[in-house]
């Protein structure tokens, strides 16, 4: 038989040092002391950790947009406010719907992208992809957030060639298995072993598209997107424009 | 009770008291992170860190850590340094901290963290306390770095994200997921187990048939 041996009845360490019984107040004491001490340390280091984690939140989000819309020249985020798009929201914007619209260098836009989160096979996905209104084609897609199997669902992130697939492509986009897939303009080929990972960016992106239809195509055929006056100072006044690579 | 030599603290836990293979104290991340080997770098160095930290504050504190509370105490001391890991990380290296998710978070509910403070940073100069932590946190790091990596090459091909199996290689896609975990360590198990009849046969043979020197702890 083996000798079996507690981990915690360490071989040569002397048992701890005899003390007499403390009183309740030195209990009580020592753990809100010590509470305490943890307390300003955890808010020291988050107070040094937020602007960063904020900074590298704002370049994500820098970078997916200009991902998924093909590198706009610049982009600005636009509010949905009780229905429609609007670059000037007349409340505050903290709790309002957002998407992002990028221009070329004429100042003609290009695509909007939006951020939409659902659930997928293990937690919620959270993913950015581009729209055009114009011809309803989704033009790219990028996973933000997910925790997916690893090595399997993951490859929704990791994929190149499923990521290619959302690349001009109709909408809404139709998911259909490996060897199965026919020319149409609307088909994402998914990836084997990830199949309802897969499927769930598809329907992510469909429920998206489903939900703004109305406001995105109203927003793209207004003078409002398309006027060369109205994007050579996109929404200025608010502050939220973009230049590319500038967050 | 025999009282240990430092180099003996250093040592100890990096492979005769592996946590991992002999203790198998820590399986919980052992088993759900280790499915690539950056992942399980990343694991393995966090919970050194936290390791070490909780050690060092614990072996110098514990002249005033009532023992009614001692367990508490040192919970708290490894949550704080579990939280402060956690806002480095995201801080620092945002995409090994998304890779981890709420497995960085899950290093104060180690055991192994804990049962080192409580058998041996709660009863030794700091000193010591480092090297005991050095040591254990080395061989969690090497247990979760071996595992990672014999369920990257098998399940995925590669390693380190590099492949080195041909494309004539089919992963066993179930390596990296979590039976894979049970199959690798039960392997593993088996193989260190194996290898130290062996050793124990050779200096005395056929006096314990069955006989394996160190012990392995419960729970």
């Amino acid at each position: 038989m083996s000798e079996h041996k507690l981990p915690m009845a360490e071989s040569g360490a002397p048992p701890p040092p005899v003390q007499v019984e403390s009183s309740s107040v030195r209990l009580v004491g020592t753990l809100a002391a010590a509470g305490a001490i943890a307390g300003l340390a955890i808010v020291l280091v988050f107070q040094w950790a937020r602007p960063r984690i904020e900074e590298h939140q704002a370049r994500v989000l820098a970078e997916a947009v200009t991902e998924v819309l093909g590198g706009p020249e610049r982009w600005q985020t636009v509010f949905l406010e009780s229905g429609s798009l609007t670059t000037a929201p007349s409340a505050d914007t903290a709790g309002l719907d957002r998407v992002y619209v990028g221009y070329d260098v004429n100042g003609d836009p290009v695509g909007i992208a939006l951020v939409a989160a659902e659930a997928g096979f293990q937690d919620v996905i959270r993913l950015i992809f581009g729209y055009d209104p114009g011809s309803g084609d989704v033009l790219g897609m990028k996973v933000l957030e997910s925790k997916e199997t690893p090595g399997l669902g993951d490859k929704i992130e990791k994929d190149s060639a499923f990521i290619g697939e959302f690349a001009e492509v109709g909408s809404p986009i139709r998911g259909v298995k490996k060897g199965r897939a026919t020319d149409a303009h609307e088909e994402v080929v998914m990836i084997t072993g990830a199949t309802i990972s897969s499927r769930a960016v598809i329907d992510i992106i469909n429920h998206r598209l489903d939900a703004l239809r109305d406001p995105l195509g109203r927003f793209w055929s207004s003078p409002r997107a398309l006027g060369a006056a109205d994007a050579a100072s996109p929404a200025r006044a608010s502050g939220s424009t973009s230049t590319r690579g500038g967050a | 009770m025999r009282a240990t030599t430092p180099r003996e603290d250093l040592l100890r836990g990096i492979w005769r008291e592996n946590p991992v293979l002999v203790q198998l104290l820590g399986l919980c991340p052992a088993l759900a992170v280790t499915n690539t080997v950056a992942n399980s770098l990343a694991m393995g160095i966090a919970t050194f860190f936290v390791l070490l930290g909780s050690s060092v504050l614990v072996s110098s504190l514990k002249r005033w850590i009532p023992k009614e509370v001692r367990i508490s105490a040192y919970i708290l001391i490894i949550a704080t340094f579990v939280t402060i890991a956690d806002l480095v990380l995201n801080a620092v290296v945002p995409d090994i901290h998304k890779a981890l998710g709420a497995f960085i978070a899950l290093i104060v509910v180690n055991c192994m963290i804990l049962g080192r403070q409580e058998a041996f940073a709660s009863r030794r100069p700091v000193g010591r306390a480092i090297l005991d932590a050095v040591g254990t946190g080395f061989g969690f790091l090497i247990a979760l770095t071996l595992m990672g990596s014999f369920r990257e090459v098998l399940g995925n091909g590669t390693f380190l994200g590099v492949r080195v199996l041909g494309e004539a290689f089919e992963p066993w896609i179930i390596m990296i997921l979590p039976p894979g975990g049970f199959f690798t360590l039960g392997v593993i198990l088996l193989a260190f187990g194996w290898w130290k009849e062996r050793k124990v046969e050779q200096v005395r043979p056929r006096r314990w048939p069955h006989g394996v020197t160190t012990g392995v702890g419960g729970a």
